[in-house]
């Protein structure tokens, strides 16, 4: 699938260092497909012990319903390398991050999903913090961010990554397509490698 | 003369299949693939649904340990897992691991364990070789020269497809430990120091690599938890030069090399280690004689606190936040915080030196009166090796529980839980909210400390109890 534009409004979450743990508890990991995941995003923070929505959590505001940006604070995704977080981001009906931070894998997580992680600067990041439900729009092959009052800013997205979100490019296939050179380093290589 | 480089860059070097471009990041070749239940379902059924076949099962491992369970009955004994989707799971892996001819460690083979145990236990962590795994903690691994960093399940299918993934390459940080540790000061409180010094993202990009005379002269279990929590810090990976400490463990690996193979590979390994002049892209210098026991206080493992410390005074939104959740208050101390759960175990302290350091402490004592304590070997081998010595009667003894291995209560998949409100020290890794269980509040400590709060029923120095 491939993905050009975003718009949307955006839904915030301002805590800092969000783990994956909390935008999907371990207990949550046991299916065996990757649908599904939605209904226990944040599960934690979402829902009561009784599992009713918290009415204050910024996700279960009425005006939070079908916006698809979720603005975090700095370093999402820390933690765990689950997958699940991604997906489950997705599968709530989000389609990119913003924060001024993201941690490695999760941001790999992202991008392997059609998820964009758009990285911002301090300034940038605080104006979205304060304006909620702002109406933002993502451009991926530019690589910009624009703002309700038409400032645009630019957010780093590797070549190949950006590439393979405009195509809907299938990273295995790529990967499968360097057969030939894989089999040529394995006969190199073939001293470091141990078998059972 | 070539450029001097790092240890990670001739590792680097060594995998690429394809080189970076511009465009393009590199093909790295993958040596070693370990596979557990949770994150390779998905992965397999994306080869299914492509009809590809699994590159290299010779070098593809699988075992069971994050949603396994820990009681024997339901281990050994037939009495069904309790939890219905873990027991799902765990059919799953061993039905996928027929279908594309992986090697499998079920869950009564006597060698299975936590994925980052066993592979150093077998002696297929090898220094110079590539790893990854479905999971964050694989950069224990690098406690050998490896470069083993955890992927996600999207990779975990590149990797069964290809034994290679695309990588970006990362920077690198030398983290610089002079100094001995004192006595009574683990291995776990310096990467606790570490990481309240530069943070839970300080190593975001980076690998790591810990060098210097304190970490020359730990153990292969102390490097090991070490790089084991590299990625609290964020950080892609952390990496520990091999030296003969590494050598004489592998010697003894039933699946390291043998023979002429060994000397050979002896030879590569030596070569390894970082070039004097090579060139780190950051660098920080802790003294580890200064260092006292570490106790987290927070909902992240860089909230932390030496155990003659208090909790911070002051903090931002995300601080009171923490508190809130924990239950502390700012300013107060960290000892005597009241401890009900006790957690031994993980792929960060649950080898078999690290059983032995909390039974040294427990050793003639009771646990506290209402403290719960629960032992999890990392590994069924470490688990026999323990009952060899006595150590699980030294745990028994005390009141504790003795339990198969597996990930248990670190991330309490299987049901292994902390009950809400109650606090737990833990010798795991994650101190997140809700991670040993909905509300549960975790204090991140090492074996020695979590053995000594279980005596007192608070967070207690074990140096304390050092005359033991």
């Amino acid at each position: 699938m491939s993905i050009v534009n975003i718009r949307s409004r955006t839904v915030v979450l301002p805590t800092s260092n969000i783990d994956t743990d909390q935008i999907i508890p371990a207990r949550f990991l046991t299916s065996t497909t990757r649908a599904g995941f939605g209904k226990n995003l944040f599960a934690d923070w979402r829902y009561d012990s009784a599992g009713n929505p918290k009415p204050d959590f910024a996700l279960n505001k009425p005006e939070a319903n079908g916006a698809s940006i979720l603005v975090a604070g700095r370093n999402i995704g820390c933690g765990s390398s689950r997958e699940h977080a991604a997906w489950a981001l997705q599968d709530f009906g989000i389609a990119a991050v913003i924060s001024t931070e993201f941690a490695d894998i999760f941001r790999t997580n992202c991008l392997k999903n059609g998820l964009v992680p758009v990285l911002v600067d301090e300034k940038t990041h605080a104006w979205l913090l304060a304006h909620p439900q702002a109406e933002v729009t993502i451009d991926v092959e530019q690589s910009t961010l624009s703002l309700p009052d038409g400032t645009t800013v630019k957010f780093p997205l590797e070549g190949f990554a950006r590439y393979c979100l405009l195509n809907g490019v299938d990273e295995l296939g790529y990967l499968l397509s360097k057969d030939e050179a894989i089999s040529s380093y394995e006969e190199r290589a073939a001293y470091q490698q141990t078998h059972r | 003369m070539s450029i001097p480089k790092t240890m990670f860059e001739k590792v680097w070097d060594e995998h690429v299949v394809v080189p970076e471009t511009d465009d393009t990041p590199a093909v790295l070749f993958i040596d070693l693939h370990l596979t557990h239940e949770v994150t390779t379902p998905q992965a397999y059924t994306e080869l299914r649904k492509r009809g590809l076949k699994l590159r290299r099962p010779d070098l593809t491992l699988a075992t069971m340990d994050h949603s396994t369970p820990t009681r024997t009955e339901q281990v050994f004994g037939g009495v069904p897992i309790a939890v219905d989707s873990a027991a799902k799971q765990v059919k799953q892996l061993e039905e996928n691991a027929r279908e594309f001819g992986v090697e499998l460690f079920n869950l009564q083979d006597s060698r299975r364990g936590i994925v980052h145990i066993i592979g150093p236990e077998l002696g297929l962590t090898q220094p110079g070789k590539t790893i990854v795994c479905g999971d964050s903690h694989t950069s224990t691994h690098g406690a050998f020269g490896a470069l083993a960093f955890g992927i996600g399940t999207t990779e975990v299918g590149h990797v069964l497809a290809t034994q290679c993934l695309l990588q970006r390459r990362p920077k690198t940080f030398a983290i610089n430990v002079t100094g001995k540790l004192p006595s009574g000061v683990t291995a776990k409180d310096l990467i606790l120091a570490i990481i309240g010094r530069i943070g839970v993202s300080g190593g975001t990009g980076y690998v790591l690599e810990f060098r210097g005379e304190c970490i020359a002269g730990l153990s292969m279990d102390e490097r090991m938890t070490i790089c084991n929590m590299s990625i609290e810090a964020g950080a892609r990976a952390g990496m520990i030069a091999p030296d003969a400490t590494t050598f004489t463990h592998l010697e003894q690996a039933p699946r390291a090399p043998k023979g002429d193979a060994w000397l050979a590979a002896l030879e590569r390994w030596k070569k390894l280690p970082t070039d004097a002049g090579a060139r780190f892209d950051r660098s920080i210098d802790i003294d580890a004689s200064t260092l006292v026991p570490m106790v987290t206080y927070g909902t992240n493992p860089g909230m932390v606190a030496p155990i003659t410390g208090s909790v911070p005074a002051q903090g931002d939104a995300v601080f009171q936040k923490a508190l809130a959740y924990m239950g502390l208050t700012a300013g107060e101390p960290i000892r005597n915080v009241p401890v009900n759960n006790v957690f031994l175990g993980s792929c960060t302290n649950g080898r078999l030196s690290d059983l032995r350091n909390a039974a040294r402490v427990l050793r003639g004592h009771k646990l506290a009166q209402g403290v719960k304590m629960l032992v999890v070997p990392g590994s069924q081998n470490v688990k026999r090796a323990a009952e060899a010595e006595g150590l699980d009667r030294v745990f028994l003894d005390a009141g504790a529980e003795w339990r198969e291995s597996g990930c248990s209560m670190c991330l309490g998949m299987n049901g292994d839980l902390v009950p809400a409100g109650q606090y737990s020290i833990s010798t795991s890794n994650r101190n997140f909210e809700g991670r040993q269980g909905v509300g549960a509040r975790t204090l991140l400590a090492s074996p020695e400390t979590a053995a000594a709060s279980a005596i007192r029923g608070r967070v207690t120095d074990p140096r304390e109890f050092s005359s033991n």
